[in-house]
């Protein structure tokens, strides 16, 4: 009779041998201490920042809305029109480009144009994007609208592009018995069973841009952020907790919404 | 049988027709207004100028300098680091808040999970590069600004994907636990933690993608690593160094991305 052992031990998951487990924690631990080493922090410079730090928490308690109202005021205005205009021409220039993406429907050619449109408005950053708009186009909102709209298209036409992807064929099918043109297919079979998902998406949208425009201002492109960066350059951290503040209820107000919205529409 | 029927039939009834309509109309006309606000300001002369612009800088940042690249080896190991040392920052603070979040496992609903969903908002809200901004002005400009800045964009985002999954969780396996007369410590640690341990990876890894992505960029405003360089050349107009960054953090961003995704798809 053998004698089973009493415990049990969960066999190792990714590496089978054991000098390999040994090496990577060795690895692990070695890079974590380089890391740490590298990383020079200037204590004296910190605590000097401390007495900053407390205010800033301070701010954010006890913020300023009032002192610089005109300005928060007008960075506000100039953030929402810009993330309304440039997710509404966001979404309609990717609509085309979201069809030309689908494998399903777009001949060959027109598929890989429009997925390397998708990918080279992925791969880019959205601040690395306002820093060459504001370049071209000179500081102000109609920079961040452009780096929005741009942003916009590869997020819609991709999600766009899998979404047709995954239609239910039958429908299209049915569509096209009926003798339907290219565009009659688009209108009749397509449109009806992506229209939910694509309101969802553009609202979802609309919430990243939001949140975008607060940080392409930093580099210049108008908006909360640029009034934000101005707030902290003159250490006036009571009115940049206000703006914070504001940003945070505004982005909760849309996130709400939008779910409530695609509730409602489904 | 004649009913007020109209011979012919239509999809939506006339109501729904208008209300479309005027939704329509109201998108228009916000639109017009919202282009109007916000070009108020706008400088024709220069977008009319752009063309030339773009042709100008495209010329000048033609050829990169490749020369550059040994340069932005310890800048790239900086982002690296910077990356993942916030990511795990971020991971550590967020597991507790994810903790108190969820619903079937909050020490009091009334009181702490309102307190740990506001954490998650408000992390969550604000992008890394405002966190890094804040903190360059109160720790001073440095790597740890930007792993702190990582840190605390990812509680949001790392909290909110948790809770989620811990309130997923199948509820029979729980009881089994609990009807052995385990402890709730007990509890949490084998009918709990078992189970949201893939989704943990997962979101951790998918984290650790996207931090890269943004440490990148942090040092525009002087938070260490790729952008500090960046930021640098961009100031001296060297529009040729700017290309060959632009690659670099292109060529890292796609490696960390198929990691990501390979790492993900052996752990799920």
């Amino acid at each position: 009779m053998t004698s089973y052992p009493k415990t049990w031990t969960r066999p190792p998951q990714i590496f089978k041998h054991r000098g390999w487990r040994i090496g990577l924690q060795i690895a692990v631990l070695v890079w974590f201490v380089l890391a740490i080493g590298s990383i020079d922090a200037n204590w004296e410079r910190i605590i000097a920042g401390a007495e900053r730090g407390l205010r800033f928490v301070q701010g954010f308690l006890q913020p300023d809305f009032t002192s610089r109202w005109s300005d928060i005021r007008s960075g506000l205005i100039e953030s929402l029109t810009m993330t309304f205009t440039s997710t509404i021409v966001g979404i309609a220039i990717s609509i085309p480009i979201g069809i030309g993406a689908a494998r399903n429907l777009a001949p060959r050619p027109v598929y890989y144009v429009c997925r390397s449109i998708i990918a080279v408005s992925r791969a880019l950053q959205e601040v690395i994007v306002a820093i060459f708009f504001v370049a071209m186009f000179g500081f102000g909102p109609f920079a961040g609208f452009l780096t929005l709209t741009f942003a916009t298209i590869g997020f819609i036409a991709k999600l766009l592009a899998e979404d047709i992807e995954d239609i239910d064929e039958s429908q299209a099918e049915a569509i096209r018995a009926t003798g339907a043109s290219w565009l009659q297919l688009i209108n009749y079979a397509v449109q009806p069973q992506v229209m939910p998902r694509l309101i969802g998406l553009s609202l979802y949208r609309f919430d990243i841009n939001f949140r975008e425009s607060a940080v392409i201002g930093i580099v210049g492109a108008g908006g909360i952020g640029a009034t934000l960066n101005t707030a902290i350059d003159r250490y006036e951290y009571d009115s940049a907790g206000a703006i914070l503040l504001i940003i945070i209820g505004i982005v909760l107000v849309a996130e709400y919404g939008s779910s409530y919205l695609r509730k409602f529409l489904q | 049988m004649t009913g007020g029927f109209s011979k012919e039939w239509q999809y939506r009834t006339p109501k729904t027709k208008l209300l479309i309509w005027a939704f329509w109309l109201c998108m228009v006309a916000g639109f017009v207004y919202c282009w109007q606000v916000m070009t108020a300001g706008t400088i024709w002369y220069f977008v009319e100028d752009a063309p030339r612009q773009a042709a100008d800088i495209g010329g000048r940042m033609w050829p990169p300098r490749l020369s550059y690249v040994p340069e932005l080896m310890i800048p790239l190991w900086d982002t690296l680091n910077m990356a993942t040392l916030g990511t795990i920052l971020g991971v550590i603070l967020a597991v507790p808040v994810a903790f108190l979040a969820a619903r079937n496992t909050t020490p009091s609903a009334t009181f702490l999970r309102p307190i740990a969903l506001f954490i998650i908002v408000a992390s969550r809200s604000i992008n890394s590069l405002i966190w890094a901004l804040l903190l360059v002005a109160i720790l001073g400009p440095g790597l740890l600004a930007g792993i702190i800045a990582i840190g605390l964009r990812s509680i949001g985002f790392v909290g909110k994907l948790l809770y989620e999954a811990i309130e997923e969780t199948d509820i029979t396996q729980i009881e089994a636990i609990r009807a052995t007369g385990a402890s709730p410590a007990q509890v949490l640690s084998y009918g709990i933690v078992p189970q949201i341990m893939p989704a943990f990876w997962g979101i951790t890894v998918f984290r650790w993608d996207i931090n890269i992505r943004e440490s990148a960029i942090l040092g525009l405003v002087g938070a260490g690593g790729l952008g500090l360089k960046l930021q640098a050349s961009l100031n001296v107009l060297a529009w040729p160094q700017v290309t060959t960054i632009l690659i670099l953090i292109l060529i890292t961003v796609v490696i960390s991305e198929w990691v990501s995704a390979k790492v993900r798809t052996a752990l799920i």
